[in-house]
């Protein structure tokens, strides 16, 4: 019994990629001096997938009317779109020392207008799902086959915008439509639990209306499988809820809030470094 | 203005299938035409304003003209962020368009009030807003947000506005209209409040006072130079709006007339910073701010000196 059929060699080979990209990330959080780089570790293995595998998107024309389109709702955690999205080719990597400095092209969180094969300007909790389901709508009335994704933050639940458009989406049947909730548990100053809870995630999105899985968002077979049996249901938008650590990849990020935005001191930067290159070994 | 709106859009949406309303679950029965001519383009997002605005400009990023559609408060203020971030800011062509401005949902009470509204959509960048006067200027309003191509905010009244002018509208966005030509005094105001405007003219006139009434139903981008000729060619200039006097269209003529010097007598006259907690018709509480024709009259008499 092979162990290396072909999903697995995709995902190991995306695992590596992601991993080679949270080097990036922190390259970059090093320079600019800070960063949300807690949530941005523990999204990248999902949105490795998306962007490197899963997507039907073309870098090199963004405005392909038939592309599917994915709106990064958790708009903070930008430094791993950015850091995929040059990996897919939107822009070339050297871009990236644009990042947070004087007549830059890439800001704290993604503008439109700078960032080709950003889809909506975020930052701004609670509105990409919305957006979304306006996209899935429009999609719906001219039934032309591309699907729309957006990927949330768990914290970013707390906003009641959020659960106006899952009430939407359900409403509406918008089966093209996919929500990726980053459940890392943690937020800006503590357990989300804590502070203001969503739990059962689960439980209240099917309640709401929407097709649910459930995965553990580090596995890369497993993110491979839900998003490649998507919709998970016909007449109902789809939800995943993944299930992270924030600031995974780093022994002494992870799970811990203040890596939420911070910036690594030399010895931290150190550590890190080489415990994400011994990942890269494995 | 509603049934205007209505009436444009009915045809705007005949010439343009990427058309598209989305109604806050307002409107009984007023949309039943739209929604049988055009299965599908008639959405009710039901009582949850931010995230139709977030659909909107969802719809407006993959093609689509949206209009997002409902009481001025709700859509205006409780959306407003969303208007700011989806809308203004990745300047997507979606038309916001507000019923009951001012004080026309009159015994609903102060929640259904809008008097800050204009104040508040001016002051975003890329924000089109327009305070169309009457019905024809309605319709008209209507059409040039869809050929702009870009956000647009539309102040409605309600209904039963009468015609500020018989004839021909002339309606540009970012042009003023002289309602009434005059030498003495000067009126500029935006909305159906107007039309006590007008009567005041009347008013003056009798009084050997010569007034010119300018419609401002563009208020930004704004004609400033209707407003500074007003201001130098007249001894007086008030101006009137449904409205706070903080903010609209009082303080944007303000603005035109303090950055040029132009040190013309000036009065904003509207709502004076407060809250509506009286109970009666529009009409009515239009007289309890002080908003009368005799009163437009007496504030330019004396302004004049």
């Amino acid at each position: 019994m092979s162990d290396d059929t072909p999903n697995r060699i995709d995902s190991k080979a995306l695992s590596k990629k992601a991993n080679e990209l949270r080097l990036n990330v922190l390259d970059m959080v090093i320079a600019a001096g800070g960063g949300h780089i807690g949530g941005s570790f523990s999204v990248i293995d999902i949105l490795t997938a998306l962007y490197l595998r899963v997507l039907r998107h073309d870098p090199e024309n963004p405005e392909w009317p038939e592309r599917d389109r994915l709106v990064f709702s958790k708009g903070h955690c930008c430094l791993a779109l950015y850091n995929v999205l040059a990996e897919c080719g939107y822009f070339p990597r050297s871009d990236l020392e644009r990042y947070c400095v004087d007549g830059g092209l890439f800001a704290g969180h993604p503008e439109r207008e700078l960032v080709a094969g950003a889809e909506a300007t975020t930052g701004s909790l609670g509105h990409g799902l919305s957006i979304a389901v306006g996209m899935a709508i429009a999609r719906q009335l001219d039934d032309d086959g591309h699907r729309i994704f957006c990927v949330l933050g768990d914290g970013e639940c707390n906003e009641g915008s959020v659960w106006e458009a899952f009430m939407a989406g359900a409403q509406f049947k918008l089966d093209c439509l996919t929500a990726i909730v980053d459940s890392n548990k943690l937020e800006s100053l503590g357990r989300v639990s804590d502070i203001l809870s969503i739990e059962p995630l689960g439980d209240r999105l099917k309640a709401f209306g929407w097709a649910v899985r459930e995965i553990d968002g580090h596995d890369m077979e497993a993110i491979l499988g839900a998003l490649e049996a998507l919709p998970f249901e016909q007449g109902k938008p789809s939800a995943i809820v993944s299930h992270t650590v924030k600031g995974k990849g780093v022994s002494f990020m992870e799970n811990m809030t203040p890596w939420h935005y911070r910036g690594p001191n030399a010895e931290e930067a150190e550590v890190a470094r080489r415990e994400l290159k011994a990942l890269l070994r494995q | 203005m509603r049934d205007a709106f209505i009436a444009e859009l009915h045809q705007i949406a005949s010439e343009d299938r990427n058309v598209l309303l989305l109604s806050g679950d307002i409107g009984f029965k007023v949309f039943d035409k739209f929604r049988d001519d055009y299965p599908g383009r008639y959405l009710n997002m039901g009582i949850a304003e931010a995230n139709m605005i977030g659909v909107a400009a969802g719809m407006a990023m993959s093609g689509k003209r949206p209009v997002a559609y409902t009481i001025i408060p709700f859509l205006t203020m409780r959306a407003f962020e969303q208007i700011r971030v989806d809308v203004a800011m990745q300047k997507q062509p979606v038309v916001i368009v507000g019923v009951g401005g001012g004080l026309a949902y009159d015994i609903l009470g102060p929640t259904h009030h809008s008097i800050e509204d204009v104040a508040i959509m001016r002051a975003l960048p890329n924000m089109t807003v327009l305070v169309p006067g009457d019905p024809a200027e309605t319709g008209a309003a209507t059409r040039a947000a869809f050929e702009l191509d870009g956000p647009v905010y539309i102040r409605l009244g309600k209904n039963g506005e009468p015609l500020l002018r018989p004839n021909v509208v002339d309606f540009e966005i970012g042009k003023a209209t002289i309602l009434r030509e005059g030498t003495d005094v000067a009126i500029i105001g935006s909305g159906p409040i107007l039309g006590i405007g007008l009567k005041a003219a009347e008013l003056l006139a009798h009084q050997g006072l010569s007034c010119r009434v300018i419609n401002i139903h563009s208020i930004k981008p704004l004609d400033a130079a209707a407003i500074l000729s007003a201001g130098q060619q007249t001894r007086a200039v008030v101006t009137l709006e449904e409205h706070n006097i903080i903010g609209g269209t009082g303080s944007a003529v303000a603005e035109v007339l303090a950055e040029s010097a132009c040190a013309v007598p000036f009065k904003r006259m509207g709502i004076s910073d407060t809250f509506t907690y009286e109970v009666g018709s529009q009409k009515h509480l239009l007289k309890i701010h002080g908003l009368t024709a005799e009163n437009v009259t007496d504030t330019l008499a004396s302004l004049v000196g």
